[in-house]
Parts: structure tokens; sequence; C-alpha cells
């Protein structure tokens, strides 16, 4: 396993669309891929290094991007052009980044995510087995075990933030036939306890804040990804603490780790486990779990 | 100050909203009925970006604690002023001590409350917009309640010169309901079935109870998406795409389409089929529940153009007034 490649994706041409008047939206890809998603990420730095005046806001996602502005200063036709110009002239190729490794502990098959999923087992595919059951089952798994082993066993980068502030949607760092996937609830929930870790599509989610949600819930973080009022140590800069390009590291704990760190993120002394390094994505193609194995060096040494 | 005796059914404070944050999760926000807000501010002497109140069906009862002078736009909505009848779209003076009592919108379903100044709340990333999903902006980023306190900011125009301000309603932004609401068809229009592409556009959809700042569920026929192999990440219902931004005003379809408005969720991976120009999203934030709405399809060029004629219509009401 520890020798496969992730194989490059060769992206279709990209697909530009009007959103109203004053959006363009532009879409790299059907499917997901970390080509796609590095893609959407340069190009929307390109395109904030312009300063281009009318653009009010230029958002990443996983697989596409887009742009609003103030029609009354920018036409929608010029902001298109603008945008395939970029473009153009945009090669992932040339593209590192300086990322932040994130420890992330989690403690899986907790109480509150699992009163909620019982209390909606209506609107779930299998009344009769929880959410982790489930997936496990659905990606081939023997075991919940196995299935949580797989899932922290290489990290996820945020690909996307967004849906409510806060919230990073994460793609697992290994090559698409080592990734899992599994469906949304068959109908969304109206509630969703805080900080819980779900997985939908190919992404696992945090959720900043108590509410709706369709992910299915494997566990639950005691750390903050979300603080409005920028009280807590890592928000200075940001009510929201995960960036694009940031990379997760899922780490399993148990009941007491968890309320030890949750009663110091309560009391605001909490510091993220945090590193940082400059990723290249060539030599993370190369060799994926060699390259996440020295990752998780730089943060836990 | 503006001491609030009666909330309402969801009165916030609201400005033309908060930018440059979409790429966190953080919506815009701000007036839904823009063109409304910015009449209301003129008619003061405002600024068009101060934050006023935007008051939903059941407007707020509010005393004034010292003399103001306010204006009322948007949806129709009995308001009194210490028992006496006050019209909308005028500027109108209210004196220290005096209560302001607005009563259940009889058409349309928001009503601005603009007060020369400007209400002076604290800023948050650049605005004064409530956000409730997260508690920022406006007061305490929630909805109005009894015993609140709004400060009105000084600095506001001069009353006396403000105080003849009225704009004629041939002017005035329509609120009826039987306008068509114009989209561009687009995003993922193309994973719908050519019959349902056609049903989005032919259809009257019908304003569920779920309507709010956060987005519109509409009512109407079951459109049907071509079944294809799901791409990979997308999730395995054919209504899913893998995740995208929702442009405002954008129409999603888990089932029954949700119209996008301002306090929305940033993205997510339902399928949109459409976007709802800026200018008729002004007409759609004035539907009220059980009322109808058509999508009307017009070209970019179209969109355009209307957004122009709505600014030559709010360019030449603030040139008739004062100051």
């Amino acid at each position: 396993m520890s020798d496969a490649r992730i194989e490059r994706t060769e992206l279709p041409d990209a697909r530009y669309e009007h959103g109203g008047d004053d959006h363009v939206f532009v879409e790299l890809d059907e499917s997901m891929s970390f080509d796609a998603n590095f893609r959407a990420m340069a190009i929307t730095q390109q395109i904030r290094e312009r300063d281009i005046e009318g653009i009010n806001e230029i958002a990443p996602a996983n697989a596409s991007y887009m742009v609003q502005f103030d029609p009354d200063v920018i036409r929608p036709e010029s902001v298109l052009g603008e945008l395939r110009e970029i473009a153009a002239e945009t090669d992932i190729e040339e593209y590192s980044w300086e990322t932040r490794i994130i420890d992330v502990p989690v403690l899986f098959r907790d109480p509150w995510t699992h009163e909620t999923l019982m209390e909606f087992r209506d609107r779930h595919q299998t009344p009769d087995s929880t959410d982790l059951e489930y997936s496990a089952e659905l990606n081939g798994f023997d075991s919940v075990e196995a299935f949580i082993d797989a899932f922290v066993s290489a990290p996820h980068m945020v690909t996307m933030v967004g849906f409510v502030p806060g919230l990073p949607w994460c793609f697992q760092m290994v090559p698409q036939e080592d990734q899992m996937e599994v469906p949304k609830y068959k109908q969304p929930r109206t509630d969703t306890p805080s900080r819980t870790i779900g997985f939908g599509g190919a992404f696992s989610v945090i959720y900043p804040v108590q509410g709706a949600g369709g992910y299915q819930m494997y566990g639950r973080t005691p750390i903050e990804v979300l603080d409005v009022d920028q009280e807590l140590p890592g928000f200075e800069e940001s009510m929201v603490f995960p960036n694009p390009g940031d990379i997760l590291n899922y780490r399993p704990v148990d009941r007491e780790e968890y309320d030890a760190v949750r009663e110091r993120v309560e009391a605001g002394t909490y510091e993220y486990d945090t590193a940082t390094a400059e990723f290249e994505p060539d030599e993370f193609f190369e060799s994926p779990y060699e390259y996440n194995e020295r990752l998780s060096e730089v943060l836990y040494e | 100050m503006m001491r609030i005796l009666e909330g309402g059914t969801s009165t916030t404070v609201q400005d033309l909203g908060r930018f440059g944050q979409y790429h966190i999760g953080m919506p815009p926000s701000g007036a839904m009925d823009q063109f409304s807000h910015r009449v209301a501010n003129a008619l003061v002497g405002n600024d068009e970006d101060a934050a006023a109140l935007e008051m939903t069906y059941q407007g707020s009862t509010i005393e004034f604690t010292e003399d103001a002078v306010i204006a009322l736009t948007g949806a129709e909505m009995p308001v009194e002023l210490d028992g006496e009848p006050v019209p909308m779209y005028s500027a109108v003076r209210v004196e220290a001590g005096q209560t302001l009592d607005a009563e259940f919108a009889t058409e349309g379903a928001r009503t601005y409350l603009a007060v020369a100044g400007g209400i002076d709340v604290p800023e948050v990333m650049g605005s004064r917009s409530t956000y409730t999903l997260v508690g920022i902006g406006g007061l305490e980023g929630r909805t109005l309640q009894e015993g609140d306190e709004l400060p009105v900011g000084d600095g506001g125009a001069d009353a006396e010169a403000v105080l003849g301000n009225s704009v004629a309603e041939e002017r005035v932004a329509g609120v009826a309901p039987e306008e068509g609401v114009r989209v561009i068809v687009g995003l993922f229009d193309y994973r719908l079935t050519d019959e349902s592409r056609a049903e989005l556009t032919d259809a009257e959809w019908t304003v569920t109870p779920e309507a709010d700042r956060v987005g519109y569920r509409l009512e109407g026929p079951e459109l049907d998406f071509v079944e294809r192999e799901q791409p990979f990440g997308a999730g395995t219902d054919p209504s899913n795409v893998v995740d995208v931004g929702y442009p405002i005003g954008s129409i999603q379809l888990p089932q029954q389409p949700i119209v996008v408005m301002r306090d929305a969720v940033t993205g997510g991976g339902y399928a949109t089929v459409g976007t709802v120009i800026s200018t008729d999203r002004d007409v759609l934030a004035q539907r009220r529940t059980h009322e109808t709405v058509s999508f009307e399809a017009v070209t970019l060029e179209e969109a355009v153009e209307a957004r122009t004629a709505r600014n030559e219509r709010l360019e030449a009401i603030v040139e008739s007034l004062d100051p």
C-alpha cells in the first residue's frame, strides 16, 4: 500500500456559468480530485492578488469556485473574461503553499452524537444500525474499529470552508481507490451537536455550531473551529480556525482526554497543536503514504 | 434611543450587507429588499449604507426616548404614532416620548423603518447587519425583543430639511404578488430532464411556511433529474453534486426548490438550476407564505437591463428628495 501513487487527473474544459447578474460560477470538474481542488485554490489566489475592482467575494470550493461582484462596477462579461485570462495563466505545477498540520482529537462513538443519531433513525438508510456500523459495512470493513482505523490512518485536507461559518470540508489524502464514500442521510436532520465529526460523499466535516445537517455522524471533537468573539487562543486573526489547504489529523482519544481538552478549551487556555510545512503537490502525488507520514512527524515530533 | 416594547414576528437591524467573508462560510445578510431599504434611508437623508430595521409580517412597537425623523417603506403595514396613522414613504417627525406601533403587514412581507442618523449598533466585519445563526451584528446578533434599546446615530440630516420628503407611489417598487420573478437558468440545469427544465419556468410555485432570510422553500410539481452514474465524491442521490458555493438567489433542488436568500448556507451538495436576478430578489423577498411565484427565464443582457432600470428609478427617487 505504501508505494501507491495518486494518479493525476486530466481536468476537462472548465464550465463558466452566470449565477444571476452578480455571480460567476466556474466548475473545474464534476468529480472530486486533488487536481481540481488545487487548481481552484491556485486560481482563486490569483484572483485575490489581482484585486479587481467590483469583485466582493472570491470563494474556492471542492472542485469549483465562485465570485460575487457588484454589476454596477464591473459587467458580468468582463468578470468572465478576467477569470478566463487568469485561468489560462495559472499552472498548478508551479503551485505550492505553506500548510498547517493540525491535531484534531476526536471521541468516536461519543454519547452526544449517539443520542442524536438514534433520534433521527427514521431519516437514515439503516434504522437498525448506527452511522458508523452502516459506513463500515458499506465500505467493506469487518468492524467499526477497522473503519475508524482507516478514517484516521491518513490526514484529511481542508478543500473548502463554508455551509456555515467555519465548517471545513476535508478530503482524505489517499489515492482514490483507498478513499471511502458514504451517502448523506435520506432526509436531513434538524439537529446535529456542535463539534460533530461528520462524513458525506467523500468529505469529512466538523460542524461548528448546533443545527441542521445530513452527514453521517461518527464522533465529537472537544476543540472549536469557530469563535465569533475571537477570545480563544488561535482565533486572533479570524473567527474561523480552518483555512483551505490546512491538513487535519484526526486522532482518536478516550473520554478522559476529551474531557480534559474540553475543560481547557472552555477555560480559554487550550492551544492548538499545529505545525507548518511547505506543501509540495508533486511529492504528495508521487508517494502519498510516505508524504503523510512525514507530515505526521512534523506535527508530533 | 429607541426602546422596543414589542419585538414583532422577526425584526432585525440590517444594512446593505457584509461582504468579503463568503469563503469562510459567512453569507452577506443585509436587507432582503434592498430597494426599499435604500429608499427608506434616502427619505430621512441617511447614507445608503445606514442600518435600519427590517420588520417581517408583524411589526414592532417602539418608544422613542428622543426626537427623531423616521420613514417606512416596503410592505404595506398599518403604523400608528400615539394613535395617529403614519403615512408610508414619507419622512415623519417623532417627538421624544412618542410610541410607534406597527401592525400586521397587509401586503408584502417586509417593512423597513429608517431613522435619521441610522441605528448605531457596532459594526462586525464592516457591517451592522444581523446574522442570527452565529449571533453577530445588529443587537447581540438576534431578532429584537421587549426591553431592547437601540442607539440612534448622531450626525443625522437636518430634520427641518428632510421633513417634506415623500415619494410618489408610482416610483416605488411594487410588492404586488402578480409580478413574475426573473431568473437566469443555468449552473446545473443540464441535470434536469427536458420536461422538468421546462416545468421550472412554466409552473406556478407556492411559497411554503419555510420562507425566511435563509431561504424560500417552494412547493409545486416534482422535478426529475437525468439518471447518471454519480461523479466521485458527489454522493449517491441524483440531486447531489460535489459540494459547490451557492450564489445568493440560486434555486437549489434537494427535492422541492429552495431559493437561497441572504442568510443562506454558502455552499453545499445540491444541484442548483438557476439564479433569481439581483433586481428581482427584492420582489421575492416581499412574497408571503401561500402566495405564488412564477419564474421567468431571461438572458444575461435582460438581467443587466433590469438592474440598470432599477438603478435609474432609485436615482430619480434620491434626486427628488432633500437634502
